[in-house]
């Protein structure tokens, strides 16, 4: 029997982004809840989202993504190994988002998968595609965040629905002569499993569903069943506070792990790039991590919102087309959400 | 162990580094939302800088039954114990 021959390296050769073209403002917001642009800037960070049209799908958003990705690897759709989707809002248990991707990109036959974890699912994927690629299993590997999240929101309410956003963003992970992504420190700790997701499962929706049709409206059924709220559609919700004191001190130690895992110093990398799902958090992890004033942070979030699975790959994206004298640098990035799970890497820039 | 002024001198620091408020303005019977303004994130970073300081665990759920600046003293001083 023969098992496959393994390589020494990889590394990320190419990074594509798809913003949608319709811009949410904070006065936008503040038509379905009450508040103001003063009070969201301040508390959240975030100025606009970006969010797609009905017709838009993750599909098309990650092939957008995809095809600049692919490009600047200098590879075609046919010599991709695997193509990873991660996404919590493909409108579909099954088929995966990913299959209808890898043959749009003329990737058929190559395996293609979701996978399911939500804002840390971009370095879920790129453990996954590192190990792919290291294990000889594939050549080359397309990892996609995309989500289109605005389809699982409620705008009037205002734990979570006013800080998201919409897009794509993906990788090409192929062999490398140098090392060029670090050990992955990952991991998930479902006893909080309550404190972000969504409001009801689809086994809800369709006994909702029934019910209405039965007593002839949703909201006879919704106090049938004891509950003035219930609406058919899930939606996001989030326990902010449990969520944000998480995602700053326990994820400042996962970000420690990551560094430690890579053998670098802060004082070496080029870049931070976080998930993006408050500036108040990428502040206070900045802080806790004692960064070097020299090393950039990914702040894309002030245009785009939080774009779950997408915000990385979109954060870095902006990073390099901004300051694209950090290309070939190191930048810590570093995913966390629902699940709760978390993920993180040192990886050279592309 | 510290004694409640003790903890109370500390608490009204750490809110003064998150918030900027004046550390006298940190008084027993304030409400840190209705009186000090304090938001639910900010709390937070109030709260775990606390257990770093005091050496006392805050779980979330307990979090929200801190209402006055008297209730997060009373606490901490029973943690301490």
């Amino acid at each position: 029997m023969l098992q496959s021959p393994l390589r020494e390296h990889s590394r990320v050769l190419g990074l594509g982004a798809y913003r949608p073209d319709v811009i949410v403002t904070n006065d936008d917001v503040c038509q379905w809840i009450e508040s103001s642009d003063e009070w969201i800037r301040q508390r959240t960070g975030i100025v606009t989202r970006h969010r797609a049209k009905a017709d838009v799908s993750v599909v098309d958003m990650a092939e957008g993504a995809a095809r600049e990705a692919l490009q600047q690897a200098g590879i075609e759709g046919s010599q991709l190994g695997a193509v990873i989707v991660s996404t919590v809002t493909h409108p579909y248990a099954t088929p995966s988002a990913a299959t209808a991707l890898a043959d749009r990109l003329g990737a058929t036959p190559a395996p293609a998968f979701d996978i399911s974890a939500a804002c840390a699912g971009y370095c879920y994927g790129i453990a996954q595609g590192d190990a792919l690629v290291r294990a000889g299993s594939a050549d080359y590997v397309l990892v996609v965040g995309a989500e289109k999240l605005s389809d699982f929101i409620d705008n009037t309410e205002r734990s979570m629905s006013f800080l998201l956003g919409d897009g794509a963003g993906a990788v090409v992970i192929g062999p490398s002569d140098i090392p060029g992504i670090s050990p992955s420190v990952w991991g998930s700790d479902g006893s909080k499993w309550d404190v972000i997701g969504m409001t009801h499962s689809m086994l809800e929706v369709r006994d909702l569903s029934l019910a209405a049709e039965s007593v002839g409206s949703l909201t006879s059924a919704a106090k049938d069943r004891e509950d003035d709220n219930a609406k058919l559609w899930p939606t996001l919700r989030q326990d902010g506070p449990s969520v944000f004191r998480w995602a700053v001190w326990e994820m400042a130690k996962t970000a420690k792990r990551a560094l430690e895992a890579a053998g670098v110093q802060p004082e070496d990398l080029a870049a931070f790039v976080p998930h993006q799902a408050n500036m108040r958090i990428i502040d206070e992890m900045v802080k806790q991590l004692k960064l070097p004033e020299n090393v950039a942070v990914a702040r894309d979030i002030a245009d785009a919102g939080n774009t779950s699975a997408a915000s990385v790959p979109l954060a870095m994206h902006r990073l390099l087309q901004e300051n694209p004298q950090l290309s070939g640098g190191l930048a810590l990035q570093i995913g966390f959400g629902a699940g709760l799970v978390f993920g993180a890497q040192v990886i050279v820039l592309p | 162990m510290a004694s409640n002024e003790e903890i109370l001198a500390g608490l009204a620091e750490i809110v003064n580094e998150e918030t900027g408020l004046a550390p006298e303005a940190v008084e027993l019977d304030k409400s840190f939302t209705d009186d000090l303004d304090i938001d639910s994130i900010s709390m937070m970073t109030i709260v775990v800088n606390a257990e770093e300081k005091f050496g006392v665990r805050i779980p979330d759920e307990e979090v929200k039954n801190l209402k006055t600046v008297g209730d997060a003293v009373d606490y901490i001083a029973k943690a301490q114990a």
